[in-house]
């Protein structure tokens, strides 16, 4: 027994040891598992673990402003506050729902919207009630605060457009970013943010909209923020400066707002810096950031006015008698005519068995280049373009920027358009012929130019012979100069000044044509040029009935009214260009606006002291006051 | 009862007991146990409550009974052996009748002041029963096919109560703690050739019978990358806060996975985890030598005893310790599958650390009565 017992011991010792061994073998089995986790694998879990923790939060950068010349401010920041929910928090959302909505009217759609959100996210996120709260809401919420446990008043940053329809054409609005415009940047895909949809808020978008800051936060495993571990702030976007007067904006706005579709182009000679650019009408730029309406949109959109539409950059127009300086210069220019060349002007001109209209039916006689732009005789222009041709113009045309885009710092200009042979050509097929370089000579058939094409002709024809061209933001960085130094067109001066004297005869000279609206005050005299362009075709059976007055015809079919000008007339700085769409005769109805707008810009120049008007010499009284009624009389297609 | 079965040794006074008293045991004990509490300081965010302090006040009283159980005479737990495992039996089959009055999985019994966890006392129970069978028995009766009958019945029945509860992983330690004692009295190992192949051949007919989370606890331990935000995900979290923590650690109360909780149950089940990010392999290693110290030393102590039943309860026990241990410990690691197993004496809770204290209590008892003959033939005609 005792040996059995004994047999029984080694037996259990040995099993036991075994046991032992085997157990050992499996501790060992851990160990290694701890090794190939802890120092094998150790880099790939520390980067997952790192991954769970931290979490990068963008920081939104504040928005650049829009400063004016003088620095007003155009497009700010304001504070947008919001009224936000924590359901975690708050407990009964409903309740806590009703009290809000008995300081902030909610609609239904705000209430489903809240409950979707407040049911999708975690907790402890806070849930926006409603923005854009009034401040006496802000002051009732938190008055109320006790009563509103888990709700609270948060702050965000709204654009806001001070000058509201002023400025919606040139500063654009900001929006919501769209799938489309999605490309990488994350902090396009940050909740709210906006950015620039049109005007100088979507040219200059890159600027303005700032480098956007990172957070670094501890999280837990549902998200929650324990503590942030590192911040970069970002860049907050930088200030944009235009070259724009406010005062002189607001001024234009307002002096188109008397028609019912216009647009206005003030601009600096010499820098291409624009003063004041306005298209009438207009829109308030706020209704954008705050999300607009339905029905305010469709109302926008289908305006036949076209609101939207920023008609200085983007409407192209028939530019009239505004074009007969080109066919002058271009005349002048080929050596074909010399600059004491004349024409007999006897109401018409015939070519092949087609009859010419000048504007005027009696004829203006015998006429020169100045006599000719003084009375905008079309006889004249019609001899010059049958000696020179269509082509010559175009050249001369496209040297002082029609035709072709300007490179405008400001989205959705259009080019217009200057025909040539070669244009019919290849756009129509068709061979040119004699007549259509007639009606060319007088801004009508195919050419079109926009009134910021206008406005940077007029410059070219005043200042000096320099293809200046137009901008309406200065350097990003405040300091640097506006340029000046422009190449030269290549122009004679004698032949500039022949447009000149005729631009200044017609404002100065008592037959000119908008003598009635020149500018009196001593200084700030002004020359200029008128245009009306026929939007309609008159037939010869109305021509033998007597032609339509305008006034008789609906206002889509009337003519544009056109005026380009320039001022102080012996040391031009200024230049202006105005269409008044369907308004009639350009001498009527746009000279007066663009006599005001140029006496304006003078007189605000003087009274912030950096004027350099010269007042050398006084303008030669016009001669006589019988050419008034003449000079104020409608003209077609002259 | 005739007092024979005694043996011819004095009775030991209870002055010699307690000089007897292994404190080397209780120091491994306490030093395993200290490793808990600070884990559960760092667990509560550098707090001695919620965990911490309730966690020393179990160890304080799981600390005597453990004496008390190891003070009583090692003959007398012979004797209440059948007993303890009749009681433990019955209570398996009661909350399962509970249970399914509950209609829901039912583990604990509540006597209104404790609630008691049956398949915990089973996890001694066993150890004792088995010990107390083998105890008389000779390595040829041992030998003897049918003589193993009623012990495999003693393992399976509860082993089935407790699957149908259903709790796997216990399930697996008794039956595991039953298969180890069979190995040691000397089981042939083809015998446990035919019963593993056996169980491989009616793997398919148990999965019929596995509840649907169960059978997702094996799929996802398959691979836990397929769900890593559903039920892998803890397995997954596991092993980053493991990986993360390197060769030294991320530092006591520094562990970003588990303080951020990532980490699920970093103060039950996955309290090596939080270990092992804190303090890194080394510590996981150390934690693991200590074990290692304790299950070696109750295997040295079961084997200087000089009756059968000691020693088999001494290696029961440690083969327990150790089950809870490598089970554990595994499963944090994504080596097995997640089965609800708590790391003794570290994880927050009370009835592991009773039933391993209970344990150890025996073991206590098996060292301070390790030189008492008890006959084997009187034994059982006496019970």
């Amino acid at each position: 027994m005792v040996e059995r017992d004994t047999d029984r011991y080694r037996s259990l010792t040995r099993r036991a040891l075994m046991l032992g061994g085997i157990q050992a073998g499996l501790i060992s089995t851990l160990v290694g598992r701890m090794y190939y986790l802890q120092v094998l694998q150790s880099d790939r879990y520390t980067m997952l673990a790192e991954e769970n923790r931290i979490n990068m939060r963008l920081l939104t950068p504040s928005r650049g402003q829009i400063l004016d010349r003088f620095g007003v401010p155009l497009a700010v920041n304001q504070q947008n506050f919001r009224v936000v929910i924590v359901s975690e928090q708050a407990r009964k959302i409903d309740r806590m729902l009703n009290l809000i909505s008995e300081i902030v009217p909610l609609t239904d759609t705000d209430y489903r919207r809240i409950t979707r959100e407040i049911q999708r996210k975690r907790a402890f996120v806070p849930v926006t009630v409603k923005e854009n709260l009034t401040w006496e809401q802000v002051t009732m919420i938190e008055v109320n605060a006790p009563d509103l446990p888990g709700v609270s008043i948060d702050v965000g940053e709204l654009r806001n457009y001070p000058y509201e329809a002023a400025t919606a054409h040139l500063l654009g609005y900001v929006g919501v970013v769209s799938e489309s415009e999605l490309n990488g940047d994350p902090v396009l895909t940050l909740p709210g943010f906006r950015i620039g949809k049109a005007g100088v808020e979507k040219f200059h978008d890159a600027s303005l909209r700032g480098v956007a800051g990172t957070s670094q936060l501890e999280v837990n495993s549902v998200g929650r923020v324990i503590r942030e571990l590192s911040r970069d702030e970002g860049q907050p976007g930088r200030d944009i400066t235009m070259t724009i007067d406010i005062g002189l904006q607001q001024y234009t706005q307002d002096r188109l707002n008397a028609e019912k579709s216009a647009a206005a182009v003030v601009m600096d000679v010499h820098t291409g810096g624009i003063y004041s650019m306005a298209s009438h009408p207009s829109y308030d730029a706020n209704l954008f950031t705050t999300g607009i309406n339905a029905e305010t949109w469709e109302e926008l959109l289908s305006d036949p006015t076209t609101p939207l539409s920023n008609k200085a950059v983007a409407g192209q127009y028939a530019p009239g008698s505004t074009f007969k300086m080109m066919v002058a210069l271009a005349a002048l220019d080929s050596g074909i005519v010399g600059p004491r060349h004349s024409v007999f002007c006897p109401g018409h001109m015939d070519l092949g068995d087609h009859r010419f209209h000048c504007w005027k039916k009696g004829g203006h006689g015998t006429v020169d280049f100045v006599g000719a732009l003084k009375h905008s005789c079309d006889t004249f222009f019609y001899d010059l373009a049958k000696r020179i041709g269509i082509d010559r113009i175009h050249d001369m045309a496209k040297r002082f920027g029609l035709g072709q885009r300007l490179q405008l710092d400001l989205p959705g200009e259009r080019p217009g358009l200057i025909p040539s042979r070669d244009w019919k050509q290849a756009n129509l097929g068709k061979s040119w012929t004699q007549g259509e370089s007639l009606i060319a000579a007088i801004g009508q058939g195919y050419v079109l130019a926009t009134p910021l094409q206008l406005a940077v002709m007029q410059s070219r024809l005043v200042n000096g012979g320099f293809a200046v061209k137009p901008h309406l933001t200065r350097q990003i960085e405040r300091g640097a100069g506006e340029q000046t130094a422009w190449p030269a067109i290549g122009i004679s001066k004698a032949h500039l000044d022949i447009t000149l004297a005729g631009q200044n005869a017609v404002m100065n000279q008592g037959d000119g044509t908008a003598f009635k609206m020149r500018i009196t005050e001593p200084g700030f005299e002004m020359g200029g040029k008128t245009g009306t362009s026929q939007v309609r075709r008159i037939t010869m059976a109305e021509r033998s009935t007597g032609v339509l007055k305008n006034d008789q015809l609906p206002w889509r079919q009337r003519d544009h009214a056109l005026f380009v000008g320039y001022a102080p007339i012996n040391a031009p700085r200024y230049a202006c260009a105005v269409i008044v769409e369907h308004g009639g005769g350009g001498s009527a109805v746009a000279a007066p606006i663009a006599r005001d707008l140029l006496l304006e810009v003078q007189r605000r120049d003087s009274a912030r002291g950096s004027a350099q008007v010269s007042r050398a010499e006084p303008v030669v009284e016009p001669a006589a006051a019988i050419a008034v009624n003449r000079g104020a009389a409608r003209k077609v297609g002259g | 009862m005739s007092g024979d079965y005694l043996g011819h040794q004095p009775e030991l006074s209870l002055g010699e007991k307690l000089w007897q008293i292994n404190w080397k045991l209780i120091l491994l004990l306490t030093s395993i146990a200290a490793v808990g509490w600070t884990m559960l300081y760092s667990a509560a965010n550098g707090s001695i409550d919620p965990w911490a302090s309730r966690q020393a006040t179990r160890f304080g009283i799981g600390l005597c009974v453990m004496v008390a159980v190891g003070l009583i005479d090692l003959r007398i737990w012979l004797r209440l052996s059948y007993p303890i495992y009749a009681v433990a039996l019955v209570l398996l089959i009661a909350v399962e009748i509970v249970g399914e009055i509950g209609m829901g999985a039912q583990r604990w019994i509540d006597l209104g002041v404790i609630q008691i966890q049956p398949s915990e006392i089973m996890k001694i129970a066993i150890v004792l029963a088995l010990a107390r069978y083998f105890h008389g028995a000779s390595l040829e009766e041992v030998g003897r096919p049918t003589f193993l009958i009623v012990p495999l019945l003693m393992v399976l029945a509860p082993v089935g109560l407790v699957m149908k509860q259903p709790d796997l992983g216990t399930a697996l330690m008794v039956m595991m703690v039953g298969g180890a004692i069979f190995f040691l009295v000397g089981v042939r190992l083809w015998k446990f050739g035919i019963v593993l192949a056996g169980a491989a051949a009616s793997i398919p007919v148990a999965w019929q019978f596995l509840h649907d989370y169960q059978k997702n606890r094996v799929l996802i331990f398959l691979n836990p990358e397929n769900d890593p935000l559903g039920a892998g995900y803890h397995i997954t979290q596991s092993k980053i806060a493991l990986g993360s923590g390197g060769i030294a650690g991320k530092g006591f109360l520094m562990g970003s996975q588990s303080h951020l909780n990532f980490l699920p149950e970093k103060q039950t089940d996955f309290i090596f985890t939080m270990l092992a990010e804190e303090l890194g392999m080394i510590g996981g290693t150390g934690l693991l030598l200590l074990y290692s110290l304790l299950i070696a030393y109750g295997i040295v102590i079961s084997l200087r005893c000089r009756n059968q039943f000691g020693r088999l309860v001494g290696l029961g026990v440690s083969t327990n310790l150790f089950l809870y241990v490598f089970i554990n410990i595994a499963m944090v690691m994504g080596l097995i599958p997640v089965v609800g197993i708590p790391l003794p004496l570290i994880s927050y809770g009370g009835t592991a650390m009773l039933t391993v204290l209970f344990g150890f209590g025996l073991v206590m008892s098996v060292y301070i009565h390790r030189d008492i003959r008890i006959t084997r033939r009187t034994m059982a005609g006496d019970l």
